[in-house]
């Protein structure tokens, strides 16, 4: 088990013709993932080569779809028109979108988000790395090799600092259930709340790693929830604590504004709530280990 | 992006937001023709920069005379500002506001933005205005009303009326509030702000509801389709090194400490200057190189970091995935024999092609220090930097 992807998954990448696209989509078919098209409007009918297969590429998301039963959608969209490919992602029935674009303007992302209100979609990013689960499907733009299959799940805010949170816990001998890069910006598809839900139904997820940054409070409200719901062992580190006020650190959701959003406040929500906090980014795989023991 | 005051007034205008007449004059000549035109008692003199807390700080002037207005853009055309927002050096004027003064009769606050948990925009009005919001929210929370609006029908009537009755602007005052909010949420929609602040807003003595103060940031992700609003960014009001990082695809923040940082990844960026810090450090600026930096863009980041007279060391942390540690370490290798780089380099190198990346920094005859761990290597950098002072 695992969530969100396993081998089953059969994905779709939009925007496959371009450079970033289609490196990524042979990185995620070389890890072993099933990707079954592409869509590029007005490049239907035609073939993209990848590592020796040959994936079809169809003119709409509704096309794709029918032609190949895909339910994962990856996007790598330029931001003037993600947003409207994510729209066509959820309309063609896709189940689960992944929006790798970073850029995409706050208001298209508020519109979507209201888009997809009530709706079953899930949407994870955009401005994220993806989602892997280890051994079975990567989603994104993660390396593939440092992870390994295993009982922890990884949720965060950052991509490098997953990167490096997987690789510490790798290192150790501790493979991952499912890791998830949410996006670092102030509007997105799935939180932290929702993935933890998912982590505490799943049977392979003992533990989880919740990666934050200071900006927004989906951390303090991930606390909470938390406390009251979620019965595994959970270790976070908050990136942040000491960047001045007030200044955008490359994350659109970086910001912090008066006392909340501040890593001190987040770090003391979540020990309230008897999540173990890593003292420095180095610590995250210890800080975990320590619960598992 | 940040604007001036002016220019959000420009952009209130074009909305149909009221506000006090006026001009931007750079000299004293334009601030008295500018204030000859104005039918006003009182004469406000603005000085124009991107930071609050003006009138505190002496750049706000009041004045009887356009002979007095010209006196007073003399005095405040050049000076530093130093307010709570500016930073210990200050900001200089170079343009000040020449407007209608008005004496508020009663003073308000309004703001929105997005709401990131309601992934909506929400409307900020509080009966406290012209004072400091977030003192507002942290002392007296109950006196600001929170209204978030659907985004796939906008702003209702029924939702400026109710902002308009709890700030008491119901009678003789509820349509001029009730179409100053419906614009504000027009306004703010169309040109992609992520805040319009008015504060005060305010009713003067003839019972007028306008903006005295207005306040607009950008959301710089979508500037691609406002040219008219990136025209109105102003160059002198920004770091140069951060513009200068800009320019190639560099993300940077300059800070106060001694240890430079290039990183990839603006997370763990955030995170090396926490670990430097926890290390007994201070960092001299965030840096993220992004996920594919080239030779050249790593020339450019040295640059710029070197460009900091404060730097005594650098530190790069590098977690390579897509970006392979091989390449960036001959990058790395080839920048710092370009440049001639003699303050000491860390580095802390993880990810792909590690060990080739590793050989190649041995094998340079530089004097690279290499830790194994980001907590070995930032403690190398903090006892590299104290041993050099």
């Amino acid at each position: 088990m695992s969530i969100l992807v396993d081998a089953n998954t059969r994905l779709i990448v939009q925007g496959i013709t371009g450079s970033a696209g289609r490196f990524h989509a042979e990185q995620c078919l070389q890890y072993g993932t099933k990707l079954v098209a592409g869509v590029t409007p007005d490049r239907g009918g035609e073939v993209v080569q990848l590592d020796s297969q040959k994936i079809p590429v169809f003119n709409t998301v509704g096309e794709a779809v029918r032609e190949t039963a895909a339910n994962v959608s990856c996007i790598f969209v330029p931001a003037p028109f993600a947003a409207d490919a994510i729209l066509e992602a959820a309309d063609a029935g896709i189940e689960l979108i992944v929006a790798i674009t970073e850029g995409i303007p706050v208001i298209d992302m508020v519109r979507v988000k209201r888009a997809l209100q009530g709706t079953v979609v899930k949407l994870i990013g955009p401005n994220c790395p993806g989602v892997i689960t280890p051994g079975a499907c990567k989603i994104g733009i993660m390396p593939g090799y440092i992870h390994k299959p295993g009982p922890v799940g990884v949720i965060s805010r950052s991509g490098t600092l997953t990167y490096e949170a997987v690789w510490q816990l790798s290192s150790r001998g501790i493979g991952q259930s499912t890791c998830i890069g949410i996006g670092g910006d102030p509007v997105k598809g799935l939180d932290f709340v929702d993935l933890l839900e998912m982590f505490e139904t799943d049977p392979q997820t003992e533990a989880v790693i919740v990666i934050g940054e200071i900006g927004g409070n989906a951390e303090e409200e991930a606390a909470r929830w938390i406390k009251d719901n979620f019965t595994k062992p959970v270790a976070a580190f908050i990136a942040g604590a000491t960047a001045p006020k007030g200044r955008r650190m490359g994350h659109a959701g970086a910001i912090i504004s008066g006392g909340s959003g501040s890593a001190a406040d987040k770090i003391k929500a979540l020990e309230s709530c008897g999540v173990a906090v890593a003292k420095t980014p180095a610590e995250m795989g210890e800080t975990l280990l320590g619960l598992m023991k | 992006m940040n604007i001036h005051e002016y220019q959000a007034k420009e952009i209130f205008r074009r909305y149909g937001v009221p506000v006090a007449d006026g001009g931007v004059a750079s000299t004293p000549k334009e601030a008295e023709s500018i204030a000859r035109s104005l039918t006003t008692d009182v004469i406000a003199v603005k000085s124009q920069i991107h930071a609050g807390g003006r009138g505190k700080a002496g750049g706000i002037k009041m004045v009887k005379t356009p002979e007095e207005a010209a006196k007073a853009t003399r005095e405040l055309i050049g000076k530093v500002l130093v307010t709570h927002q500016t930073g210990p050096l200050g900001k200089q004027v170079r343009k000040v506001l020449i407007e209608a003064g008005s004496i508020p009769k009663r003073e308000f606050y309004l703001s929105i933005l997005i709401d990131r948990s309601l992934a909506r925009p929400s409307f900020l009005a509080s009966t406290e205005g012209g004072v400091d919001i977030e003192a507002v929210a942290a002392k007296s929370p109950e006196k600001i009303l929170k209204e978030p609006v659907d985004p796939a029908i906008g702003a209702q009537p029924y939702q400026a009326r109710k902002i308009a009755y709890a700030l008491g602007l119901g009678g003789p005052h509820l349509q001029a509030t009730v179409n100053l909010i419906l614009n504000v949420y027009r306004a703010f929609i169309e040109t992609d702000a992520s805040l319009i602040e008015i504060n005060p807003l305010i009713v003067d003595q003839r019972d007028r509801v306008f903006a005295l103060d207005a306040k607009m940031n950008f959301d710089d992700n979508a500037l691609y389709r406002h040219k008219d609003i990136q025209a109105m960014r102003d160059l002198n009001e920004e770091d140069p090194r951060e513009v200068e990082a800009s320019r190639f695809g560099l993300n940077y923040i300059g800070l106060d400490g001694t240890i430079a940082c290039m990183v990839n990844g603006a997370g763990l960026a955030m995170a090396t200057m926490d670990i430097i810090k926890f290390a007994g450090g201070n960092p001299a600026n965030f840096l993220d190189v992004g996920g594919s930096a080239s030779q050249e863009q790593i020339e450019h980041a040295f640059d710029i970091l070197l460009s900091d007279a404060n730097v005594k060391a650098i530190f790069i942390n590098i977690f390579g995935g897509i970006l392979r540690v091989d390449r960036l370490a001959a990058g790395v290798v080839a920048a710092a024999r370009n440049l001639k780089i003699s303050v000491p380099i860390v580095l802390r190198l993880e990810g792909t092609n590690v060990e080739e990346g590793r050989k190649i920094l041995k094998t340079s005859g530089l004097n690279f220090l290499v830790g194994e761990t980001m907590k070995e290597a930032a403690d190398l950098v903090v006892k590299a930097v104290s041993v050099g002072a």
